[in-house]
């Protein structure tokens, strides 16, 4: 099945050892970065293409887009998809912020030794 | 500058829209995101080498020249020791980091595209190579380690892994996803290189009838084709290493109309397949980067044995290394020896061409030294010529060395 050969085999690694230009981690969070940066101008592109496809048939008017005012409950639900959509993001932030302001923070396999340990 | 695929009264720098490029009966099908995604690479691409190799070269200019010499009371040495100095710089490492993701971006694009209805490409090559004498494999045939040791331009499989009986997924991503790379100067069919070719032929070898022409290392035909189609008294041959990228283009060329030509599985270190003075015209295209030392010397003796008496070999590549030309150009030229998986790349573009070329029997005086710039259809297209960015060594700008016998 040709899909799921593209998905297993696409981003196959060229023989040759990678060189690193950065520290390893960090370029390969860079790496993961531009791949999604690239699926987002993807992304982008597909929305303006529809905006003009509906434009052509008469649905909208792109400057309709521009002018658009969502009326109040809209409002609301867009401000909260938002404010999801940052804290989805920027979760790591929030638990790191947790951690700090914890007096003490124990770690699972801590708390393995100690409950697990023989009397 | 260029304004490629743009109504005059809207200004515009860049490559043009992919859905500009030609297609052809084996081209691979792409959807609408498929194109994005190639549109986002090629604009990457240039965004890299307008926007952000001119931070590198404030960086060389200076931190990384002056900090040398400061540390170690000289100037920098060489290419070799420019470039280890540079990659101690952020500015370097990070415009590296992004031109390496990027075209490990470029592959894996193109090669979904390519796997993905790689079955129905196989079918569709098959049905226009089956029986056709014009198309010869040799299955037999050794792949050497300069091709098989590192995938060139981090093409995995290279052009000649196939992943089964009939299989031209390689030749198709090849083909199809170039553009991200060349941005468009290579025009409509990936073919700037051969028209640039045949018009430098043309000039300045305007009464030159050859009949029986050979390009060595010719893939799927990108530079072939232009030249069979300027001289269609003459048959074209393509030898290369690679089964996928010669099914491939026996069936593009059949498909755009091209006849006068064939494909053959070979290594041009070893064309004995051919006698001694079959051909009136021998031709590479950025094709010796891709050698050894002993294959290139083996390919220019191949070349002198098959030469007709009156014949020309040429070889099309990007410029030599030069005692005048500035560190940091040499440096970013030799970048693609070590982070793009061209190993030859760095040495090749030092050696002494013409002692290689008399070395093989060709007679010095009779050595030709030129230049050329892709040749494309300027209404769609950048045209290199008149194009003022320099994406080093990617350019569609080459050097021509060659010899009559």
């Amino acid at each position: 099945m040709s899909v799921n050969d593209a998905i297993a085999q696409a981003g196959a690694k060229a023989a040759g050892k990678r060189p690193y230009f950065l520290d390893e981690e960090v370029e390969t969070v860079l790496a993961i970065t531009m791949a999604t940066v690239q699926e987002l101008a993807v992304s982008r592109q597909r929305i303006d293409t529809l905006e003009r496809l509906l434009e052509d048939k008469g649905v909208l008017k792109r400057q309709e887009i521009e002018t658009f005012t969502p009326d109040p409950a809209a409002a609301i639900e867009r401000a909260l998809s938002n404010q999801e959509l940052i804290a989805r993001i920027l979760r790591i932030v929030q638990q790191r912020n947790e951690a700090a302001d914890l007096a003490s923070d124990v770690a699972s396999e801590e708390v393995g030794n100690e409950i697990g340990s023989r009397p | 500058m260029t304004r490629p695929n743009a109504p005059e009264q809207m200004p515009y720098e860049g490559p043009p829209d992919y859905r500009v490029v030609g297609r052809h009966a084996v081209f691979p099908q792409t959807d609408h995101d498929e194109i994005e995604r190639i549109n986002f690479l090629a604009q990457m691409n240039r965004h890299l080498s307008t926007r952000v190799v001119p931070g590198v070269r404030a960086a060389y200019d200076n931190r990384i020249a002056p900090g040398f010499e400061k540390a170690n009371g000289r100037a920098l040495a060489d290419r070799h020791e420019a470039r280890r100095a540079s990659l101690q710089d952020p500015a370097f490492t990070l415009w590296s980091a992004l031109r390496r993701m990027t075209m490990e971006q470029r592959q894996q694009a193109g090669r979904w595209t390519a796997i993905r209805q790689r079955e129905a490409l196989a079918e569709k090559a098959a049905a226009l190579t089956e029986g056709d004498t014009r198309l010869r494999l040799d299955p037999s045939l050794p792949i050497p380690r300069y091709v098989s040791a590192v995938d060139h331009h981090c093409m995995p499989g290279s052009y000649h892994s196939e992943y089964f009986p009939g299989d031209v997924t390689n030749g198709a991503n090849y083909d199809h996803a170039g553009f991200v790379t060349t941005a468009g100067l290579l025009g409509k069919y990936s073919d700037g290189g051969g028209h640039a070719v045949v018009k430098w032929v043309q000039r300045n070898f305007p009464d030159f009838k050859p009949q029986a022409i050979l390009e060595i290392g010719g893939t799927v035909g990108h530079s072939s084709l232009p030249i069979a189609i300027a001289y269609p008294e003459a048959h074209m041959t393509v030898a290369d290493l690679g089964a996928p990228v010669l099914r491939y283009g026996l069936a593009r060329a059949k498909s755009l109309g091209v006849d006068n030509i064939s494909f053959v599985q070979a290594s041009g270190e070893d064309l004995s397949i051919f006698p001694d003075a079959s051909f009136d015209w021998i031709q590479t295209t950025m094709f010796l980067h891709e050698l050894s030392n002993s294959a290139l010397d083996n390919i220019m003796r191949e070349t002198r044995r098959l030469l007709k008496p009156g014949g020309i070999v040429l070889h099309v590549e990007q410029p030599q290394f030069t005692p005048d030309m500035p560190l940091f150009e040499q440096v970013m030229r030799d970048w693609d020896a070590f982070y793009n998986n061209e190993p030859f790349w760095s040495r090749m573009h030092e050696l002494d061409l013409d002692q290689h070329m008399v070395d093989a029997g060709f007679d010095r005086e009779k050595l030709i030294h030129g230049g050329v710039t892709g040749v494309v259809d300027r209404d769609l297209f950048p045209d290199a010529a008149e194009d003022d960015t320099e994406d080093y060594g990617r350019k569609a700008a080459w050097h021509v060395i060659g010899a009559t016998v």
